[in-house]
């Protein structure tokens, strides 16, 4: 579903040139919950930004589909950490989920069941009719993944998310995501700096190095698809993971390539040599 | 609070009037330079019931409101333009800035030269004044643009219409607005002075009539009425201005949630 095959974006301006992401490449299959996890300033958003179309990539490409993505694509939708900034403070609740859909042709019937759909699923159907500053800021997000949810994406890029509200808000806000996820059966590309977040959240967990920025570590997270904050934060198989993204990300935070040390049973999903 | 401010507001008022009937009785002014509130009242009356003065007020707010109107399409549609398309705004600053200071009163003979004491005359001297008074607002505004609002927009698959209707258009607004209410007072001034010192038909001219005609209190009966007008604009523009703002933070304060 979508490619990223040898990104690299780098910052050249007022004479300094900053390498934020070397070489990345790797793949999301269509349905499939994938968590892109990595030490602060690896350059995350900038290789969120370049598979939305929003940054041009310095080399390398990204295909949605098997179409290389050169603008924002109509099949993605974005959700960004600032949700205060990313709703419309001159729009209602409604009309903020509905004004991407009125870009494409869609009847105004179809559009209002779109709307109507997207805040139940969230459980704000009620808030429609209010304004985003008159929520709280969980009820803000979860506005803005039903404006991502009513675009109805091929492909759902979320941009540490959840990472400027409240801690109960949060777990709320996780398990949503994973609803969401397995009700509608759309690709998800999570960004995060939570390493717990990663592995509750993903099916698979992409680690990312320090800037300038390779894959570290590709990790399959084999926990059971039911999984709540209760019962699969405590498990030991939950614990184990997260030991391991945690070492692999201090690892490439000290700039080493591989934690030489990691158990074989771990390491089952490296990316391809390339 | 707010009855007991009206209050105070009112009793200031009225001490003031007291105070211009007080003083020229008491002989500390001139009565024939400066007649007591109760003449200029009369004054006032008097011109409330003839059809000259009606017709001057008529010739005023045409001057003020074409002007305005003109000034504040063509500085939202520049302001815009010049914002939106790439390097046309560093290319026109210093342009922008050598104009904009030139009072347009300085404008008046040429005024007079190109259409005499025609409505036209009063017309170019308000929109000169107030054109820059919008266009830099709408500049301000444009500005002001949330980096993620756009991020946002252009993710979804917002064309560049789109991005100006519902995203730069609504964050500019308060910004245009301010300019307007502002815009709408410059209007005013330059038109008042443009009918006084061109002698375009108006309140102005009026003004120089009744001075040169010695009919002192209908004079001031006269600047009474242009203050009105100017309090009347200024507190119909707030009040437009609440109403198309109601979503923004220095209207609808701090929400607690």
């Amino acid at each position: 579903m979508l490619d990223v095959r040898g990104l690299q974006k780098v910052y050249e301006g007022s004479g300094r040139r900053v390498e934020a992401v070397r070489d990345l490449t790797f793949t999301v299959e269509a349905g499939e919950l994938v968590c892109l996890v990595g030490p602060s300033g690896c350059g995350k958003t900038t290789l969120l930004k370049c598979i939305g179309g929003l940054l041009t990539p310095t080399a390398g490409e990204v295909l949605l589909a098997g179409k290389r993505v050169t603008g924002p694509p109509p099949g993605m939708a974005f959700v960004f950490q600032e949700y205060g900034r990313s709703l419309f403070p001159w729009m209602r609740v409604a009309q903020n989920v509905e004004l991407p859909l009125k870009q494409k042709s869609l009847s105004k019937e179809r559009r209002r069941e779109l709307v109507a759909d997207a805040l139940g699923s969230v459980g704000l159907a009620d808030a429609a009719g209010a304004y985003p500053w008159q929520l709280s800021g969980g009820m803000q997000q979860r506005v803005a993944i039903a404006r991502a949810l009513a675009y109805e994406p091929d492909v759902l890029l979320m941009d540490e998310p959840f990472a400027a509200v409240d801690a109960q808000t949060r777990a709320d806000l996780e398990d949503l995501v994973r609803g969401l996820w397995r009700e509608r059966g759309i690709t998800v590309l999570f960004v995060t700096h939570d390493i717990d977040e990663a592995v509750y959240l993903g099916e698979r967990v992409v680690v990312l190095s320090a800037s300038p920025t390779v894959v570290q570590e590709t990790l399959k997270v084999d926990l059971p698809i039911e999984r709540d904050q209760l019962t699969t934060r405590v498990a030991p198989r939950f614990a184990e993971l997260r030991t391991h993204v945690y070492a692999q990300i201090q690892a490439a935070k000290r700039g080493v390539p591989r934690q030489p040390d990691a158990p074989e049973e771990l390491r089952t999903d490296t990316p391809p040599p390339h | 609070m707010k009855g007991l401010n009206a209050l105070l507001g009112a009793a200031g008022l009225a001490v003031l009037l007291a105070l211009g009937e007080a003083v020229p009785r008491l002989g500390l002014v001139k009565a024939a330079y400066f007649p007591p509130t109760s003449r200029i009242a009369g004054a006032f009356v008097d011109e409330l019931t003839d059809g000259a003065f009606w017709s001057a007020l008529g010739d005023t707010l045409t001057g003020w409101a074409l002007g305005l109107g003109t000034a504040v399409g063509a500085g939202i549609v520049v302001g815009v333009v010049v914002s939106v398309v790439p390097h046309l705004r560093e290319a026109t600053a210093s342009t922008i800035e050598f104009l904009r200071p030139i009072p347009s009163v300085a404008l008046i003979p040429l005024a007079v030269l190109l259409y005499g004491t025609e409505l036209r005359s009063v017309l170019l001297l308000v929109v000169y004044a107030s054109f820059w008074q919008v266009l830099i607002q709408v500049l301000y505004g444009v500005q002001d643009v949330d980096p993620v609002a756009e991020e946002t927009a252009r993710s979804y698959g917002l064309g560049t219409w789109a991005r100006i209707r519902h995203v730069l258009w609504p964050t500019a607004l308060p910004y245009v607005i301010t300019g307007v209410r502002l815009a709408a007072a410059v209007a005013l001034i330059l038109a008042i002075t443009a009918e006084l010192v061109i002698g375009a038909p108006g309140l102005g001219a009026r003004i120089a009539v009744a001075q040169t005609s010695q009919a002192v209190p209908e004079m001031y009966a006269l600047i009474v009425v242009t203050g009105l007008l100017g309090l009347l604009i200024n507190v119909g523009a707030r009040a437009a201005e609440r109403r198309a703002l109601a979503w923004h933070q220095s209207v609808r304060g701090e929400v607690t949630v």
